[in-house]
């Protein structure tokens, strides 16, 4: 079946503007790479739920397929037309096919337009002239989002509206065009837990009666579980799991999927559990971690994930958290972390002589015999008064297939098959 | 009104409540009239408990939270008796409040960076919290107590002196309550403390407020719309609809058996992974201006009797333990001739949604 | 219509205290000034430049009477109806500056905060040069190179207010819409595939005149004030044209010294209440549509008498 969407090699970077001074001088200082390599196709008539924790790329992707922001690499083919190509007029006639619905509804609508306003200016941008015309279309897509009796909404301003009505009306504006394909951006994060199953309802009633395709951009995997047919998980703007929802749920393989389904609180007492819950947060994407961005929050981390002088720093802080007592001694042994803050994976780190160090090394490696940073040392090294530790380098895992999903995850090395999504 | 503590609390020993709250009611001034936004709650949190309470947004939950620690805008009053180790703390002195918070009552907000100051570092957050309440330490024992609370919130003692910026999200919501825990309150207010996180991130941060109890030995007030999170972290959970809690009790019990129908529907409508249907709560809170007639949850209630619609519920024990507010519990015998008939009501639209 | 209604009466209606006796007296004061431009053909009682009345003289300079109840002036003018004519002079000119501001200066300020770039570094370059001058002088320096164009007329005084205060309009704009662009609704309408020119016109402008209102009515007492500046130095519009208060007083300035107080104290007055009137209508504004100063008018809270019936049972566990 021939793809409504063809989403290849995507990658879109941001340049990002450094603090005062390199302002003042006009200097860029960094990249963020918000989504950096990612390959999905998007069949007419499926759901393909985005799935990750902010800061994974999964909006900017989203913005992308609209053509909000610029691929910087690799193309979005829509209806064999590239969005790339395109100049500015026939890129907003392409959003007739692909619309968006977002987060946060209060926000998404102008404050000073009504209902009937909203709605009907899409239509205007679209050259629809005749107002009787419009009037027909907006109270047709009102009535369809549920907003009815249709007159006790057209004239009411956003404020005037529940939130749950103000999403109503975010949709009536995204399908009174005939889209395709709704890009829609957490449209129930920011509702109340009473109405969120009965937007999600609306959405898919949308999708049956008009033939929609939807990418389904979430942090949330339960409500991806009702609602996708197929998930990609990202994580720091690749897509490190992608495949059928019921595989996903059925047989998680990446560690992070793992997480973020162990992060779903259970309402039922009796279901939850004590939760091995990775550590620290999604990093900043300008230096993202070497090799398996995943590597630094990884539970099943093993040797060969990329480890670097900043998993290093970040083991000495716990250390220093569980032996309190030593820490202002060690630390002076040690000295300034900021040594440890390039990421390298040869690092060069210590103020009170090799041994001292060397030891400090010993202790932490006693103190956690598991912790699989150490596999991934080569050598540790003299270097004047400290000592030089050498990581096994290691590149970022490309998607592989596994079972029936394509998985990003040293864990799963290659079946032989190829790489695309399924 | 009273609430029987006789189920169960988490402590061996059925131990003197901290907090004690009766008939509280938070009343908010609107140029339309007041807001009856908590309008006669009652509730007892034992040492070391944590009592989750859930609701919709608009339910009052949030002002319950900052009634209790007296953080309320111009125009609003309170009334009512909350017991504090014997005190009345609605009755007490704007000194004597002022205090006692920080001190013995602590608050976890929802936007942690609001409520850092960006110029100072994280080590003057910590003197400035204690040398308000504690001015005789030194410097060097204020260390260590900020050491000891960051180490149990998961900050390592390297980032002591770094300034609120260079925290990510996650973190400065550890050091929030680190800050509120670092005089080791006895009781403290959590207020959607999870909402602006990360998924995992989150669940970080429950993990810490669960093991609160083990560490701190504080009883915990934690406003969350999220019943995942309360059956998580909680050993008891209040049930707020309209002002009022119209269930309580343990979170096992109560989230197994539930009694009130909007505890029923309110789980119903949450998306789990062991969801299987969409279910959702027609309508909407209503106006607490003008609140409704009899129980205020009868008009979106899909078992509503007769009597619900004329008649306040009476605040009963729960079979099972806690209370509940609800005719379909009881008690029977006051419920007037024919009240137990169904309710006709009028059809819920889009137009009361939520 | 009835929006439109509501939405004039709010600051009555939302303010409290303070800030709604400063927004009344001002509009009180202000209407008294707008009614005599307005009928200043018939209020007063000789035209702005009338020296004489059926054919008799008025006299130089004359005393307070029941014929010139302010007096008469140097060039044998009624002081009464200067006064009076004058709200109307200046009435016209600062209407027709915060036009003129409003016009250039609200464009100008959407078009600079939406494109950013060169574009608003250049305009921002040009708008920061004009604040920094100080009022007067600038004002001074434009009438002066428009007065072989327009010479001392109400148009060239008006463009003249208007280069003075023209920055403040475009910054204020400026910089809301700068925030206001990164607003999701104005994604959404670039998202609904909305032109860069609708989206200014119908998202953004909305949006961002909110505080121009204010900006206007506090202008407008300074404008009143660098208008009679103008007038006072002999730049501003000539006394055969219109009748201007701060040039009265500068005719005035000579009579002081032989005891004749009325040529320079109405005038005087008339700036002091005008300005006065117009600054507390545009404080009283501020204060009630500014949400970071407003305080609303609050109903207080009675609590009822407790309603609910405490169950019987006081028990403790």
């Amino acid at each position: 079946m021939s793809s409504l969407v063809e989403v290849r090699d995507l990658s879109v970077y941001f340049e990002l503007r450094g603090g005062t001074f390199a302002r003042l001088f006009g200097r860029d200082t960094g990249l963020i790479k918000a989504v950096d390599g990612v390959t999905l196709d998007l069949r007419p008539g499926e759901v393909v739920g985005l799935v990750g924790e902010s800061g994974s790329g999964k909006s900017t992707l989203g913005r992308a397929l609209l053509g909000l922001v610029p691929a910087t690499h690799g193309s979005i083919r829509l209806k064999d037309q590239d969005l790339a190509d395109l100049n500015r007029r026939k890129l907003r006639e392409i959003r007739q096919v692909v619309q968006m619905v977002f987060q946060d509804p209060n926000a998404a609508l102008n404050p000073s337009m009504t209902v009937e306003e909203a709605v009907a200016d899409a239509l205007r941008v679209h050259g629809v002239r005749s107002s009787a015309e419009r009037r027909t279309r907006v109270v047709e897509a009102l009535e369809r989002v549920g907003l009815s009796p249709v007159e006790l909404f057209l004239s009411k301003y956003p404020r005037d509206l529940s939130g749950g009505q103000k999403q109503r009306v975010v949709l009536a504006r995204a399908i009174v065009l005939d889209p395709e394909l709704l890009v829609a951006d957490e449209p129930v994060s920011m509702l109340d837990m009473s109405v969120r199953a009965k937007i999600l309802q609306l959405m898919l009633d949308l999708k049956n009666d008009l033939g929609l395709t939807y990418v389904y951009i979430t942090h949330d995997l339960a409500t991806a579980k009702y609602f996708c047919d197929r998930i990609a998980i990202m994580y720091l703007g690749r897509v490190v799991e992608i495949g059928p929802t019921d595989e996903i749920f059925a047989n998680p393989r990446h560690p992070y999927t793992k997480a973020l389904l162990a992060a779903i609180p259970e309402p039922d007492p009796d279901k939850a559990l004590p939760r091995d819950l990775p550590r620290g947060e999604i990093p900043d994407a300008a230096q993202p971690p070497l090799g398996c961005a995943f590597h630094p929050r990884c539970p099943e981390a093993v040797s060969a994930c990329g480890w670097e002088s900043r998993d290093l720093r970040a083991l000495l802080e716990e250390h220093w958290m569980r032996a309190d007592a030593a820490y202002d001694e060690e630390q002076n042994v040690i000295g300034d972390l900021e040594a440890l803050d390039d990421p390298s994976t040869i690092a060069t780190f210590g103020a009170g002589g090799s041994a001292a160090v060397r030891a400090i090394l010993d202790r932490m490696r006693a103190e956690d015999t598991a912790e699989p940073l150490w596999s991934g040392v080569t050598s540790i090294q003299d270097s004047g008064s400290g000592v030089t530790v050498h990581f096994e380098p290691a590149p970022s895992p490309a998607l592989r297939r596994a079972g029936g999903v394509d998985v990003a995850c040293v864990l799963y090395p290659n079946e032989g098959t190829g790489r695309t999504s399924d | 009104m009273a609430i029987d503590l006789t189920d169960e609390v988490v402590a061996p020993a059925p131990q003197e409540p901290v907090i004690s709250a009766r008939d509280v009611r938070v009343w908010y001034g609107t140029t339309r009239g007041a807001i009856r936004a908590v309008d006669g709650v009652s509730f007892d949190l034992a040492p070391g408990e944590t009592l989750g309470l859930v609701g919709e947004s608009g339910c009052g939950k949030s002002t319950l939270g900052r009634g209790l620690m007296g953080l309320l805008p111009e125009g609003a009053k309170r009334d009512g008796e909350v017991l504090f180790r014997g005190r009345d703390i609605f009755s007490l002195s704007k000194k004597e409040a002022y205090q006692l918070r920080g001190r013995e009552l602590g608050m976890i907000f929802q936007e942690p960076l609001t409520r850092l100051n960006p110029l100072m570092r994280i080590s003057q957050h910590f003197e400035e919290t204690i040398k308000q309440h504690e001015p005789d330490l030194s410097k060097d024992e204020i260390r260590d107590r900020a050491l000891e609370v960051l180490r149990l919130m998961g900050i390592p003692p390297t980032r002591y002196r770094s300034y609120p910026h260079e925290f990510s999200g996650g973190m400065r919501q550890r050091l929030m309550i680190a800050l509120a825990l670092v005089l080791r309150p006895a009781f403290v207010v959590a207020d959607e403390p999870t909402t602006a996180l990360d998924v995992l991130v989150e669940a970080q941060i429950v993990q810490i407020l669960n093991d609160l109890r083990r560490n701190f030995q504080t009883s915990l007030l934690l406003i969350t719309h999220n019943v995942g999170i309360v059956a998580e972290a909680c050993d008891r959970v209040a049930v707020m609809y309209a002002g009022r809690i119209v269930e309580q009790g343990r979170v096992a019990e109560v989230f197994k058996n539930p009694q009130h129908p909007y505890t029923r529907a309110l789980m119903r409508s949450t998306i789990s992974l062991t969801t299987t249907g969409l279910n959702y709560i027609p309508g909407a809170p209503p106006d607490l201006v003008d609140p409704p007639d009899g129980c205020r949850f009868h008009p979106r209630c899909t078992e509503a009797m007769n009597v619900c619609a004329v008649q306040n519920p009476v605040d009963i024990e729960r079979p099972g333990g806690g209370r509940v507010e609800c005719w379909l519990v009881g008690p029977d015998d006051q419920i007037p001739p024919g009240g137990k008939q169904s309710l006709k009501q009028e059809e819920l639209t889009v137009v009361d949604e939520a | 219509m009835r929006r439109m209604f509501a939405a004039l009466a709010k600051p009555f209606t939302e303010t409290t205290g303070l800030a709604r006796w400063m927004l009344v007296a001002g509009i009180l004061i202000t209407a008294v000034f707008v009614v005599c431009a307005i009928f200043a053909p018939w209020l007063a009682p000789y035209g702005f430049a009338q020296s004489s009345a059926h054919g008799v003289d008025f006299p130089k300079t004359g005393h307070p009477s029941s014929a010139h109840p302010f007096g008469t002036d140097r060039l044998f003018f009624d002081v009464l109806s200067r006064v009076i004519w004058g709200a109307r002079t200046a009435l016209e000119v600062v209407v027709l500056s915060i036009l003129f501001c409003v016009v250039l200066g609200v464009p100008l300020g959407l078009l600079s905060g939406f494109y950013g770039g060169a574009l608003d570094r250049v305009l921002v370059l040009i708008m920061d040069a004009l604040y920094a001058f100080p009022t007067l002088l600038l004002a001074i320096v434009v009438s002066f190179l428009l007065t072989d164009v327009y010479g001392g007329s109400v148009i060239a005084v008006s463009v003249s207010l208007t280069v003075v205060y023209i920055p403040q309009y475009f910054r204020v704009v400026r910089n809301t819409t700068f925030s206001a662009k990164e607003a999701t609704y104005i994604e959404a309408a670039r998202a609904i595939g909305a032109r860069d020119i609708r989206i200014m016109r119908k998202y953004l402008f909305g949006n961002v005149v909110h505080s121009v209102p204010v900006l206007g009515t506090l202008n407008a007492a300074d404008a009143i004030l660098t208008l009679a500046g103008l007038g006072f130095l002999g730049l501003g519009i000539q006394s055969t044209q219109a009748a201007e208060w701060g040039h009265d007083l500068q005719r005035a300035l000579a009579d002081a010294g032989s005891g004749v107080w009325w040529t320079g104290l109405y005038p005087g007055l008339a700036i002091v209440f005008l300005v006065t009137g117009l600054t507390l209508v545009g404080e009283g504004l501020n204060e009630t549509l500014n949400p970071t100063l407003r305080r609303r008018r609050l109903l207080p809270v009675v609590m009822s008498q407790r309603e609910r019936t405490t169950p019987v049972q006081e028990e403790q566990g």
